[in-house]
């Protein structure tokens, strides 16, 4: 569709991303992340009709391809990204994320992406954790509709600060962490059923790595240790997910027709009958989100040993 | 006099040019060795860019390997050519090409002015040395090291443990006695040339070519023989973390390196623009005067360090879960249980939180819902009432509790009709002060008014688990502070275990106890325990209540104790 890899070289950081139908998200993701230093973005495009691939084609640093088959048969978007990531992200950091995801790590408001990156390196460290955190509004979903390019954590400001659980999966060797505004409000009968939120999405790619199941786990097995056992913290950030915007309702009822997603898309499900009640995620209990370091104090991210 | 800047240089090198630019134009000669496995062209533009200072000179190139003898041969070809070409220096400042200047060159000028004869050199001997990784301190100087630790690390490893298994042993040449330090030195010509005069030389040098990183020992152990005066610290300020590599600086550094006034700062991140920009221009330069001050450096990074190997008490994160008993602290705070409490009196909770700093919950693993204080259906960190959530991961409910409310104190009832999936955890928790009353459990039954049959398989069911969670608290591996009394002996005199339960929480007044919770009515409890005997069943945990028999403090419950 639009193949810049070319322009790849080497040492660059890449971006991979799956979508559909961001077209609104695209300009302050992108933004985001090459304010951050990314250097290229690849992204599949499942066969948006809302004029995202357009989008996508007129920008230099954006090589993109367009998908038509099945986002349910291609394991919910990993087998395409994996075979690009072979392809392309050998020997490079590779950061895959959605568009309503945005990274956050130790000292990002001071330091470039690279410097945690050329830190990892140096200290022989392969991937990099950052737990999805659920952002929300305070107040009905819609009450604010987002506009392309506006600062979507203007709007969903707010987080769960403690409410996580973590189980260790043996057979994978990473943490399962559920929690947060999902399980609180749409899983409170349900919580096995509530959405995984562990990810490692910076990865020093080699192409003999796979990510198992979207980026909540990889193999080799090594890859998933983004954790320390011995009471230490090892460096960690957080994906801010932007999903609960106004945009989301007509995501889930897309969703829930199109029924691409895990499960029966279950989850969707639950949203629907959820949001019809009560639209509101917010309670007095809330975090207003300011910055990393409040993520740190906070214990949902650590700085580990850089300083 | 001057002082001549010898630096190692492999990488980033359009900032070692700056660096080595900034130095030559305030007229300190500069040699600098390229590592050989800089590609030529590189080298030779690098060279080019420098050829307009004829007091920049290039020395013979070797082939650096990390830990191995290379790194102080080239040392030595710089050091030796710095002496020979520029005689007006006295002093000899080795440096990487990731260093940094922090202030001024004409203050470290002057600082060595002052003090011609000092030789800055970091120099331990073994036995003092906090700092090694990975075991080796002593037998860097007595073992063989053939093998490359970054390229064939299990080689390296299997020969350091077959020589420690036959007892091999490297004979150290006389009169040397081993020390270690910081590689990044500032030596006098005079100790520099003692060094490289000594008739044997050539056999020390033999000897520490088989030294492992003998670039952190070869000087060390050198000036040792020769030098008059030395300083046994660093002008170069750099930070090891844990696992012995290098700290970095970047630009949110700048105003702790600015006031640590050291004289060099490494390593420095390459792409640190602001660094580079504010302390090589000379605006940016503030003369000061003082000595250098890495303290606060020093404690951040050793901060850091901390963070790191012991992480914070009682946070399970992403990245940070730890193992069963290397938690480090189960939980972040002490918090208190009570059980049996709530049973006995009407208003236990909000008389607890009359009287002492804390937040007073009910059962907050109770079958129905967690019965937050004020029985709020989220609480602090959003945690919600749901039983079901908190049954998937008790531990994690708690352990999230404790955290949430870092710098409130934490209290809430528990009993036999909850969920008891906790119990081991809290019982090996030095943070938890468990208190139980036993056999209160059943004042609930004795009140409930139910089908006596139920009643009795209840209460059965509940003593049951309850002799169990005592057990529990009276094994062996208890680490928790635990108070158990029978009902009995409670009700006997309740403000002395009350005293004590508000004076280890912390009393809100200095004074002692004047009001005793509100107790629940107990006629005909003795009967009821009677009862349930006639039925088969034996209660014994709330201890010897007498059939029939008057509970003594009938009358009291309606008025509250006064106490002296």
């Amino acid at each position: 569709m639009a193949d810049r890899t070319a322009e790849i070289r080497p040492g660059d950081i890449l971006v991979f991303s799956t979508l559909r139908n961001e077209r609104v998200r695209l300009p302050y993701f992108l933004r985001y992340y090459r304010n951050m230093g990314v250097n290229h973005f690849l992204i599949v495009d499942n066969d948006s009709d809302d004029g995202s691939g357009d989008y996508l084609r007129q920008q230099k640093d954006v090589s993109l391809w367009r998908a038509g088959a099945s986002y349910k048969r291609a394991r919910f978007g990993v087998d395409w990204l994996n075979w690009l990531q072979g392809k392309y992200a050998h020997g490079h950091w590779s950061l895959v994320v959605d568009p309503d995801e945005f990274l956050i790590y130790p000292f990002c408001d001071t330091r470039p992406l690279r410097a945690l990156t050329d830190w990892l390196d140096a200290s022989s460290i392969r991937s990099f954790g950052a737990m999805l955190v659920d952002m929300y509004p305070k107040g009905p979903l819609d009450a604010r509709p987002y506009r392309a390019g506006e600062d979507p954590f203007q709007i969903a400001s707010w987080f769960d600060s403690g409410n996580y659980m973590i189980r260790k999966n043996n057979k994978f060797g990473n943490l399962w962490i559920q929690g947060g505004p999902r399980m609180r409000a749409f899983f409170a009968d349900n919580p096995e059923r509530a959405p995984a939120l562990n990810k490692i999405p910076l990865v020093k790619w080699h192409r003999s790595f796979t990510y198992v199941s979207s980026t909540h786990m990889l193999l080799p097995r090594g890859l998933n240790r983004v954790y320390d056992e011995w009471g230490g913290e090892k460096a960690s950030g957080c994906l801010l997910h932007a999903k609960f915007l106004d945009t989301f309702s007509a995501k889930a009822k897309e969703e829930l027709e199109r029924r691409q997603h895990y499960a029966n898309s279950h989850e969707y499900r639950a949203y629907h009958a959820h949001l019809r009640d009560n639209p509101d995620l917010w309670c007095k209990w809330s975090e207003k989100f300011i910055n990393w370091r409040q993520l740190e104090i906070l214990g949902l991210m650590s700085k580990g040993n850089w300083a | 006099m001057t002082i001549g800047f010898v630096m190692l240089v492999h990488e980033a090198l359009n900032r070692a040019e700056q660096v080595a630019r900034h130095w030559a134009g305030r007229g300190c000669p500069v040699v600098i060795h390229v590592d050989k496995r800089v590609a030529r062209g590189e080298y030779a533009a690098f060279a080019k860019a420098l050829s307009e200072f004829d007091n920049v000179e290039f020395s013979t190139r070797h082939r650096c390997e990390w830990g191995t003898w290379s790194l102080v041969q080239a040392t030595l070809s710089g050091t030796r050519q710095m002496l020979r070409q520029f005689p007006e220096v006295r002093h000899v400042y080795l440096a990487s090409g990731s260093c940094l200047p922090l202030r001024p060159v004409e203050e470290l000028v002057a600082y060595l002015e002052k003090r011609p004869q000092t030789d800055f050199i970091e120099s331990v001997t073994t036995e003092d040395v906090p700092w090694t990784v990975g075991g080796l301190d002593e037998e860097r100087f007595t073992l063989r090291f053939p093998f490359s630790w970054k390229k064939h690390r299990k080689l390296f490893d299997a020969y350091v443990g077959l020589q420690r298994r036959i007892g091999f042993k490297r004979r150290i040449p006389d009169g040397l006695v081993p020390h270690m330090g910081s590689q990044w030195w500032c030596l006098t010509r005079q100790t520099l040339t003692a060094i490289f005069d000594d008739p044997a030389f050539d056999e020390y040098v033999r000897y520490f070519r088989r030294v492992w990183i003998p670039d952190e020992s070869f000087f060390q152990t050198m000036v040792r023989l020769y030098s008059t005066n030395i300083e046994s610290r660093s002008l170069t300020l750099s930070k090891f973390d844990f696992q012995g590599k290098p700290h970095i600086f970047y630009d949110d550094h700048m105003q702790l390196l600015r006031r640590s006034d050291c004289f060099v700062a490494r390593k420095i991140w390459p792409y640190a623009d602001k660094l580079y920009d504010g302390l090589l221009s000379d605006e940016g330069a503030i003369t000061t005067g003082a000595e250098p001050n890495p303290g606060k450096i020093d404690r951040i990074f050793s901060k850091a360090v901390e963070r790191r190997t012991k992480g914070r008490p009682g946070l399970y994160m992403q990245s940070r879960f730890p193992n069963d008993d290397w938690e480090n602290g189960k939980t972040c705070a002490q918090y208190s249980v009570f059980q049996g409490f709530a049973e006995l009196f009407e208003d236990f909770e909000t008389w607890l939180e009359r009287n002492v700093n804390v937040r007073a919950h009910g059962h907050l693993f109770a079958p129905e819902r967690v019965e937050f204080s004020g029985r709020a259906a989220v609480f602090s960190g959003a945690l919600t009432d749901s039983a079901a959530i908190r049954d998937y991961n008790p531990r994690a409910f708690l352990t999230n509790l404790i955290w949430n409310t870092r710098g409130e104190r934490q209290a809430f009832q528990f009993g036999p009709r909850d969920n008891q999936a906790i119990n081991w955890f809290m019982a090996k928790d030095p943070n938890a002060k468990i208190s139980v009353i036993s056999g209160a459990w059943a004042v609930p039954l004795f009140h409930s008014n139910k089908d006596f049959s139920v009643i009795r398989k209840a209460a059965a069911r509940q003593q049951k688990i309850e002799s169990e969670f005592l057990s529990i608290l009276r094994s062996p591996w208890v680490k928790a502070r635990v108070r158990i009394w029978t009902m009995a002996d409670f009700i006997e005199a309740p403000m002395e275990p009350l005293q004590v339960i508000i004076d280890e929480i912390g009393a809100r007044a200095t004074n002692r106890l004047t009001a005793a919770p509100r107790m629940v009515p107990l006629q005909g409890f003795g009967q009821f325990l009677q009862n349930l005997k006639n039925q088969g069943m034996h209660p014994y945990l709330m201890g010897d209540f007498t059939t029939g028999a008057t509970i003594q403090n009938r009358h009291q419950a309606e008025k509250p104790y006064l106490v002296k």
